[in-house]
């Protein structure tokens, strides 16, 4: 059952991004661009999703998925290198074009060859990131 | 036009609603580079068959919808150059950052998770600044 439903949700998950307008880099660059004509639909979106998940981490407490195992456990609240730089970079990316990792999958078949390009590019730089996790775990400490 | 934030908002709860479904019943968060990155670097390998049909839900099930609406686009970039420095960037740092948008952005904000506020906080900024140059400084549109 655990397939069925990851793929439910995956389906889900798409097509509300396309709804959203996410799919739409017109749109996610402006809502990027505070400097310029600001577009604040996305905040509509980020709302709209972080309201049913704040109703399904307080269901989660004191509870077991229904498929069994465990819920996640709640990340130490601590900043790493990894943190900051990765999500500058990812920040510096996702500027540039206005994709990020869900849109990018969710347009696929309506992206063209563009779509194509970014997500073997970002396929990449998964690959590359490892290599450079381990240098940066392991570079002097700055303080 | 004003019509718009209505679209954001029920596309938002599409996407609330399935990190829910995904988080209560499957017992997973949903991260999009967390899920493609665990399958590209191989350390997602024990859920592998998991994070497949959750990616082929993502991709499949909006082509069904885009094309029986009658087709869709995203308004990318024609510049080649700057969708694989882009594409680099995205993936290189959301491994190093342990989540995007999905996953820092709405299922960090929402359990209130310092490091989900935090890093979306910083990709926010990094993504505004390069809007803000790319646009008004160096006048690309």
């Amino acid at each position: 059952m655990r397939p069925v439903f990851a793929f439910l949700a995956g389906g889900l998950f798409g097509v509300g991004l396309w709804v959203s307008g996410m799919t739409d880099t017109r749109k996610v660059l402006g809502w990027l661009d505070v400097f310029g004509d600001w577009d604040p639909t996305l905040a509509f979106v980020l709302g709209g999703a972080i309201l049913p998940m704040t109703l399904a981490w307080s269901a989660s407490s004191r509870r077991a998925p229904v498929l069994g195992g465990a819920f996640p456990a709640r990340p130490e609240a601590e900043l790493d290198r990894g943190l900051i730089a990765g999500s500058v970079l990812f920040g510096f990316g996702w500027g540039l074009v206005g994709l990020c990792p869900g849109p990018a999958m969710a347009s696929l078949s309506f992206g063209g060859i563009g779509g194509l390009v970014f997500l073997m590019a970002m396929i990449g730089g998964m690959l590359g990131a490892p290599p450079v996790r381990r240098a940066l775990d392991t570079a002097v400490p700055v303080a | 036009m004003e019509t718009e934030w209505l679209y954001g908002l029920a596309g938002g709860l599409m996407i609330g609603c399935a990190a829910a479904l995904f988080l209560l019943v499957n017992g997973r968060i949903m991260g999009a580079s967390g899920l493609l990155g665990g399958l590209v670097d191989g350390s997602g390998r024990r859920n592998g068959v998991e994070r497949l049909s959750f990616l082929a839900g993502l991709v499949l099930v909006p082509a069904v919808f885009v094309l029986a609406s009658g087709g869709s686009e995203t308004h990318l970039t024609g510049n080649l150059g700057l969708v694989i420095i882009a594409g680099l960037a995205v993936g290189l740092g959301t491994r190093l950052a342990n989540g995007c948008t999905s996953g820092h952005g709405v299922c960090g904000i929402s359990r209130l998770s310092y490091r989900g506020v935090a890093a979306t906080g910083l990709y926010l900024l990094a993504g505004a600044i390069t809007v803000g140059v790319v646009r008004h400084l160096l006048g690309v549109s």
